[in-house]
């Protein structure tokens, strides 16, 4: 067995929601309550969860971005909530995020080969040239063409824009990757195109993923692992394969059969209605759809 | 268990024969005015829903659905679009009709929720007036019998101490409750037509469960017709009885539920089914439709789709319009060669 990759134990992490008038906490939300796992490189963790389940804190907590307020997290063997600022900052090269909404962490003022050069900060030594050789790179690597570095977010549609932060998150050669709702935001069709980015990226270079989804049969797909969480709390935890066929928590299986699957037979509660399409079309105005198309003015 | 639709709450006076559609669109093309110039969003759609179905509309942004729905229930800006074609609801044309007609039309005889139901919703207003407001301006109803009727609204979909539960503003509600709320709202003057424009989407997949099986159980109640539109091929499974999809403005497919999952005629809708992992999938790669959904002013004149299609063949799919077209079991598809091809559903 290799070492982990990281590993986290009884993090938590509360909210003060109300104070008295001097200023004292009166009561208190848990964001999280104790949550503990380990992450190989190469694999990946999934956690689910609905709103306000706490997943997004505990990515959030993992990197540090928010503090928790007790628990332990190692990366790569060192204790990421000890560690002094300065230090913090060359870990957190190793250790990237992508967040749910690619336009929102794009500046739209720069373009897309400054924005993936800008994130080449441990490769200080490197000349212009090689950075922008490098920038160039890591774009092709992700799908995107030469033509396309000076041009600016806005350019983009949500996906190209999701893949060229899945770039600039790639940019200091990462051990690690927290996806935060990586495809939430994008269309059923460009999902795809990211989701198998991911998938190459992790075979290519051993990535290790934290990958945070309120879609169970993504995680399912993607994670070799997963956490369900509820208001906080992990409530299971498992191997994939075992957690989906036999959940134990009544939770889980509560989250599992609110899944809808694009199965209509195993879906169908009520029985369909008989009524044909042909019918409900009247011949006349199929008719008439042709002559329109062909007809249609150029515009 | 409750008997045919006939004999539900939905039986007021003059309903149309059992046969007629209750919402017949023809033709439908809308243009926005952008830039100095009218662009085309919605390119001659056909659609119908017949009494008592849910009919799927399906389609990633940009494809004109939602475009398509607000045309239905006539909430373009007059200034800024152009409606042609024909939209008939039960029998009426709504196309060129007076903003003073469609109103009264609106909330009574069709009506529409929305994917964010806490921003369709008045934060000034307590639930119990918002749900009275329709039923004070279509059946004039006094202000307390229009409150009493709003309070057994809440009741009928799902919301547990109604009669105080009107009282509320809706941030004092969750997410799902709002939809619920949106919900009676919109039944409220039992319609003949509900469009449900992405009204789960924003929800979590437990609320959204029970959101999906109150509409069914109120469909069969209320004897509503339903215009589903959705993203979510699962969704779709699980409500409707025949599917549209639309892509980049068209209608490129409209099959029963069975038929479009199992046999899809057009090559995007298997790109759509291929593209979400199924329920047993773990491992492997998903198949990506390449390349992305064209903007309106970059639509190609030939078929829509054959930039992105591994179907395509060059001198037949990039010459002319594709006109949409009847298959031998009565399907509806756009596409040349849905003769020749043999596409993959989904697995069993």
């Amino acid at each position: 067995m290799s070492a982990p990759l990281l590993e986290v134990s009884d993090l938590r992490k509360t909210y003060v929601t109300k104070r008295n008038v001097w200023g004292k906490a009166t009561q208190r939300l848990t964001a999280v309550g104790g949550v503990s796992f380990t992450l190989e490189p190469g694999r990946t963790l999934g956690i689910v969860g609905e709103t306000g389940a706490g997943k997004s804190t505990v990515g959030r907590l993992v990197l540090r971005l928010i503090e928790p307020d007790s628990g332990s997290v190692k990366l790569l063997g060192q204790d990421v909530l000890a560690m002094p600022r300065k230090e913090l900052r060359s870990l957190r090269a190793k250790a990237q995020m992508i967040f749910q909404d690619p336009f929102s962490s794009l500046d739209p003022r720069m373009v897309i080969g400054a924005a993936v050069e800008e994130s080449l900060t441990v490769h200080a030594d490197l000349s212009k040239a090689d950075r922008e050789q490098r920038s160039l790179d890591l774009l092709q690597r992700v799908g995107l063409r030469a033509d396309q570095m000076d041009r600016y977010p806005r350019e983009f549609s949500g996906g190209q824009l999701q893949r060229i932060a899945i770039a600039r998150a790639l940019a200091n050669d990462p051990d690690f990757i927290v996806c935060d709702e990586p495809v939430a935001a994008l269309d059923v069709s460009i999902q795809a195109q990211v989701l198998n980015l991911l998938l190459d990226l992790q075979a290519e270079r051993g990535l290790g993923y934290l990958f945070i989804s309120h879609d169970l049969s993504l995680v399912r797909f993607l994670a070799h692992d997963v956490i369900v969480m509820y208001k906080g709390e992990v409530v299971e935890m498992g191997p994939t394969a075992q957690l989906f066929a036999d959940p134990q928590h009544a939770y889980t299986r509560k989250l599992l059969s609110a899944i809808p699957v694009a199965q209509p037979r195993r879906e169908r509660a009520r029985a369909l209605s008989g009524a044909v399409l042909s019918s409900l079309i009247p011949p006349a105005s199929l008719a008439s759809a042709g002559v329109t198309q062909g007809g249609r003015p150029s515009c | 268990m409750q008997q045919a639709t006939s004999g539900g709450p939905a039986s007021t006076g003059t309903s149309p024969s059992a046969e007629a559609n209750v919402l017949e669109v023809r033709d439908l093309s809308v243009e926005f005015y952008t830039d100095n110039d009218w662009v085309r969003v919605v390119d001659g759609v056909n659609l119908a829903v017949a009494p008592g179905q849910t009919m799927g509309l399906v389609g990633e942004s940009g494809s004109g659905k939602t475009v398509t729905s607000l045309a239905v229930m006539g909430l373009l800006d007059r200034r800024m679009s152009r409606v042609s074609g024909s939209i008939e609801l039960l029998g009426r044309e709504l196309v060129g009709m007076d903003e003073g007609s469609l109103a009264d039309i609106r909330g009574s005889e069709m009506a529409m929720i929305f994917q964010e139901p806490r921003r369709s919703l008045d934060p000034a207003f307590t639930v119990g007036d918002q749900i009275a407001e329709v039923l004070r301006r279509h059946e004039g109803l006094n202000r307390r019998d229009a409150r009493k009727r709003a309070a057994e609204m809440l009741d009928v979909v799902g919301i547990t101490n109604a009669s105080e539960r009107v009282k509320a503003y809706p941030h004092e509600f969750s997410g799902g409750m709002c939809q619920r709320v949106m919900l009676a709202i919109a039944l409220a003057c039992k319609p003949k037509l509900l469009i449900a424009d992405e009204p789960t989407t924003a929800l979590d997949v437990t609320v959204q469960a029970e959101m999906l099986r109150l509409m069914n159980e109120l469909q069969s109640d209320f004897g509503v017709s339903i215009l589903f539109i959705t993203h979510d091929l699962g969704v779709v499974a699980e409500m409707c009885d025949l599917v549209t999809v639309m892509y980049a403005g068209q209608v490129v497919e409209a099959s029963p539920l069975y038929d479009l999952y199992e046999r899809p005629a057009h090559p995007y809708t298997e790109g759509l089914l291929a593209a979400v992992p199924d329920a047993e999938a773990h491992g492997g790669r998903l198949l990506a439709i390449p390349g992305t959904v064209p903007a309106p002013w970059q639509w190609p004149t030939s078929c829509h789709f054959h930039p992105r299609c591994t179907y395509k063949v060059a001198g037949r799919c990039d010459v002319a319009p594709v006109p949409l077209d009847v298959t031998g079991d009565g399907r509806l598809v756009r596409c040349v060669r849905h003769d020749e091809i043999a596409l993959k559903g989904v697995k069993q």
